[in-house]
Formats: structure tokens, C-alpha cells, sequence
């Protein structure tokens, strides 16, 4: 675990000299994803000006909800920058230098393509959360900022074990499978209170793609939601199962993988 | 004697000139057979993007459902005008899309675009025109099997009258018109930009804000919708879409299809003189 911390810093201080002779690029790129969740922001606080509430949640508590959303797809999206692994690594055949290195396979993939960028993500989010925070009156208690960090890792973990199951879905698909865009609109799900929606997409967004576990649930431990209580408790327990299968599915598929020729 | 095409009155005979200039793009007609051609050799990508858009359909549908509690109407359309809304814009948002900006910066960056320049057609016409065959080929493929869908799944009301329709498919080629004007431009950029992919990133989150994809802009505060009306971005998504929900009377439709034509021919302005400077400006390097 140190050496990989060590690694992780050593890759992203590499990263971050390649980048600052592009400087501009590295703005643009984090910009980008802030004119993004603006957009999102803007959505809710015109709806708002129409209707008192969302499903009996209030604006504020709308907002909280969006602002920790992004700050566990932010550092998800640093650590885990999967979008072109398949086309990269499989098709391309970069996977067979990536398996002769001393470290995992997945470990080597996501130090080789950190994306610092995103973390600017997390920024907009904590400030969001200040935010809505502020103008709900959340008393704190000393272990809450624990808490927090408990959670957030909770659902980066589900995030990573999703993606992760994606990207290996790789190595035994031939060509692109188009299942990776599909996952990712239906993560929006996650940033609303489930209870909008039907039957159905409540059971996926619980326990199939858990997506519930990376905006709602967790946040609902610092609304004093207490009907999602048990469901925030979970989090760190959903993201620990959810990385597990997306590890084996991963290994799984690097047992079976044959190279591509030439 | 001169030849009737010499007149230069010409443009005062619509007959001769609609003539004219039929002669004049009819070459340019292959390239949108070719281009969805091309895309129906790559048709499988498509199976997986009409998912994507039902689920943002779905997810903005059960959105509004929530928020329609308590209220009859929202920016002047209920429930069931505003769920048609969403299906269709985003529909009708797999017709105008297209990449033709990213493309153009692609050829500009490789230098590809100096052989472009010296064919004997317009670059900027012959992209428009791949933009439209890409557009043809998912309206067949894409937008009308999945508003098929999603009429299934959701509670849209679409319109019966063939009249409506007829002056949305008017509308939606306006659209479509000026959403490739706009990419058009933040393509050209790139002769002047060393690296436009910011430029073009903005451009897209803005078109899809500002044009009324996610929100109708009956919906914006007051000072915003004032500012709003004065872009060219509303005529890409909401005034289409609005013709489609029927909450609009007859007057509101043709003003709708009025704004649309205006900007369609400003936009060929700044284009033109983008398109001069671009050429003036053009350094190729090695190749």
C-alpha cells in the first residue's frame, strides 16, 4: 500500500511537470468540467423559483445532495480514468508492457492515466455543500468531518468497482460495447432523491448499479433523513462489495486475456 | 447577348433563382449520400446512444413528474406538454447534433485542410453537407425509432394535425441550419486558435443550456429569458420543440419560424468573414 502511495505521487508529480508546459490546456480541461456542474446548478435553482419542493425535499437540500455528489466523482474520476482503456490497452496492445510491470495491472493503468483535473470537481462540490450547509443550519458534531470522509470513499469505491467491471468487460469483447456511456447518464440518477422515481429504478439504483450510494444515501446521514439512515451506514460496506467484484471481474478478465497479435 | 444566368438581376426571379441555385449545390448532394452511407456502415454505434437518450429522457421525466406536485402549470405547460417537451427536444437533438467544429479542427491541426482548399468546392458547404447526412441518418435510425420508444414508455401527447408537423419538419430544418452555422463558426476558430477545444466544450454546454434543451426558457427568470431572446441559441431547441407541445397559438409558431429565418442568413455574415481571414491567416506547415 505505501509503495503505491509513493508511486502515486511520483506518477502525478510526472503528470503535473508534462502539464504545466501546456498550462492553458490544464485550465481549459478543469474549466470545462466546472461550466458542466454549473449547468446542473443552474437547472436546480431555476426549478426552484418555481416550486417550493422537489418530492418534499427543499432547494437546499437539493443542492447539499448535488454538492457531495461531485465530490466522489471527482476524486473517482482522478484515480480511475478508464473512458479509453479498452481501445488504448486492449486494441492497441499497450496491456502486455502494463502486465510485465511489478505492480497490479489495474494499479499500473490508473497511475499511468491520472486525470488531477477532475479534482477541480470537488472543489465546486465542497463549496456547493458549504453552501446549502450553511443556509440549512447543519449543526456539526467533532466526528462528522470523519464521517464524511468514511462516506466519500464509500462511493468512490462504488464508483471504482462499477467502471472497473466496465473496463474489463474489455478484455473479453472484441469491439466497443457502448456500455460505459449508457452507466454513466444513469449515474445522474444518483444526485435526486430516489423516491421520485419508479419502483423499478429504485431497486436498480439500490442494489443493482448502486449509483444511490454516491449522492443520495450518504448525504441524507448529514439532511437527518433518518428513513435512509441505514442505507448511509452502508455505504462504506456497498463500496467494499462493489470494488470487490469489479476487482475479480478485472482479474478475471486479465487470466483470460490472450494478446492481440503482433 | 448575355446568358439569363449573367443577369444580375437574377435574385428578383425566385423561379430562376431557386433554379440557380439548385444547379449550383446539386453536386454537393453526394456528399450527404455518402456521409449516410458512411454512417450506416458504423450503425451499431447507434444502438447504445438511443439508450443513453431514453435514460436522460427518463431522468428528466421523473424529474418534472416530481416537481409538477401541486402545480397545473410550469412556464406555461402542464405536466403532459412538458414531458413532450423533453422527448422531443432531445429527439430532435440527435437530428441537429453534429461534430462538423471537431472536425474542422482536426483537418486544421493535421494541415489536411490545405488539399481541402485547393478541390474545386467550397470546404465549408461540403461540411455542412456531411453534417446533414450525418443528421438524415440518425433522424431514420436514431430520433424516430426512439421517440417511438419512448412514446411507449412515457406519457407524451404528440399532435395529430399533419399541418403541425409539417411546420415543425420547417422548424427542425431551421434548426438544424443554424446549429451547423454555429459549429461552423466555432470550427473556423481554429484557424485562429492554437487549441479550440475549449471554445468548442463551452460552445456545446451552452447550446444545450441556452437553447432550451434542458430547460424551456419560459422557465428562466424574467432578466434572463430578456437577454435569451435576443440569441441565436433559442431557435436550435426551444422554439421547435414548443411548436410540437401545442401550447403555442398560430401567430407564436410563425413568429417562432421568422426568428428562426432571420438568423439562419445573419449567421452567414460572420461565417463569410471568418471563412476570408481564415484563408488569409492559413499557415501549412511541412506536408
Amino acid at each position: 500500500m505505501w509503495r503505491l502511495l509513493s508511486l502515486f505521487w511520483v506518477y502525478l508529480a510526472q503528470y503535473l511537470k508534462a502539464r504545466m508546459a501546456y498550462r492553458y490546456d490544464f485550465l481549459v480541461q478543469g474549466l470545462t468540467d466546472v461550466v458542466w456542474q454549473l449547468v446542473n446548478l443552474v437547472f436546480i435553482l431555476v426549478v426552484f423559483t418555481h416550486v417550493p419542493t422537489l418530492g418534499g425535499w427543499s432547494r437546499d437540500e437539493i443542492l447539499f445532495i448535488y454538492g457531495y455528489f461531485l465530490v466522489p466523482y471527482g476524486i473517482f474520476a482522478c484515480l480511475f480514468n478508464l473512458w479509453d482503456f479498452q481501445e488504448r490497452y486492449i486494441l492497441r496492445g499497450e496491456i502486455d508492457r502494463v502486465l510485465t510491470r511489478p505492480i497490479h495491472s489495474l494499479a499500473q493503468v490508473c497511475l499511468e492515466n491520472l486525470d488531477p483535473e477532475a479534482l477541480f470537481g470537488v472543489v465546486t462540490g465542497l463549496i456547493i455543500m458549504g453552501y446549502a450547509g450553511y443556509r440549512l443550519g447543519l449543526d456539526l458534531t467533532w466526528y462528522d468531518p470523519l464521517v464524511f470522509l468514511l462516506l466519500v470513499v464509500g462511493s468512490v469505491l462504488v464508483y471504482a468497482g462499477i467502471y472497473v467491471a466496465i473496463a474489463a468487460i474489455g478484455f473479453f469483447a472484441d469491439a466497443k460495447t457502448g456500455i460505459a456511456p449508457m452507466v454513466w447518464n444513469l449515474q445522474n440518477y444518483g444526485r435526486y432523491p430516489v423516491d421520485i422515481y419508479n419502483r423499478l429504478i429504485r431497486i436498480v439504483l439500490t442494489w443493482i448499479l448502486p449509483f444511490a450510494y454516491v449522492g443520495l444515501y450518504p448525504s441524507s446521514y448529514f439532511l437527518g433523513r433518518e428513513t435512509y439512515y441505514v442505507y448511509a451506514a452502508a455505504t462504506p460496506v456497498v463500496g467494499a462489495v462493489v470494488f470487490a467484484l469489479g476487482l475479480w471481474a478485472w482479474n478475471a478478465g486479465v487470466r483470460r486475456y490472450r494478446g492481440v497479435g503482433s | 447577348m448575355r446568358s439569363p444566368e449573367r443577369n444580375p438581376w437574377w435574385w428578383c426571379r425566385p423561379a430562376a433563382g431557386l433554379a440557380r441555385m439548385w444547379t449550383a449545390l446539386r453536386p454537393y448532394v453526394e456528399w450527404v449520400r455518402l456521409r449516410f452511407l458512411l454512417m450506416l456502415a458504423y450503425r451499431v454505434n447507434y444502438y447504445s446512444g438511443i439508450a443513453v437518450y431514453t435514460i436522460n429522457i427518463g431522468a428528466y421525466y421523473f424529474l418534472w413528474k416530481a416537481l409538477y406536485q401541486g402545480e397545473t402549470t410550469l412556464g406555461g405547460l402542464t405536466a403532459t406538454q412538458m414531458t413532450t417537451y423533453v422527448a422531443v427536444a432531445w429527439m430532435a437533438r440527435s437530428f441537429y447534433f453534429n461534430n462538423v467544429d471537431r472536425e474542422m479542427a482536426q483537418e486544421i491541426r493535421e494541415g489536411r485542410v490545405a488539399v481541402e482548399l485547393i478541390r474545386p468546392y467550397n470546404y465549408l458547404v461540403v461540411k455542412a453537407m456531411q453534417a446533414l447526412g450525418e443528421g438524415l441518418f440518425r433522424l431514420c435510425f436514431f430520433s424516430v425509432p426512439g421517440m417511438v420508444l419512448v412514446s411507449f414508455l412515457l406519457p407524451v401527447d404528440l399532435p395529430e394535425s399533419p399541418h403541425t408537423w409539417g411546420l415543425f419538419a420547417l422548424s427542425l430544418l431551421l434548426s438544424f441550419v443554424i446549429n451547423t452555422q454555429l459549429n461552423l463558426l466555432t470550427g473556423l476558430m481554429a484557424f485562429f486558435l492554437l487549441n479550440n477545444e475549449g471554445l468548442m466544450y463551452a460552445k456545446r454546454v451552452v447550446v444545450d443550456l441556452f437553447s432550451g434543451l434542458i430547460l424551456p426558457l419560459s422557465l428562466f427568470p424574467e432578466w434572463a429569458r430578456a437577454i435569451l431572446v435576443l440569441l441565436p441559441f433559442q431557435a436550435i431547441s426551444y422554439l421547435p420543440t414548443m411548436i410540437v407541445t401545442g401550447a403555442w397559438t398560430t401567430a407564436q409558431i410563425e413568429q417562432a419560424l421568422l426568428v428562426q429565418l432571420v438568423w439562419s442568413l445573419l449567421l452567414v455574415v460572420p461565417i463569410r468573414a471568418l471563412w476570408v481571414l481564415a484563408r488569409r491567416k492559413l499557415v501549412v506547415q511541412g506536408g
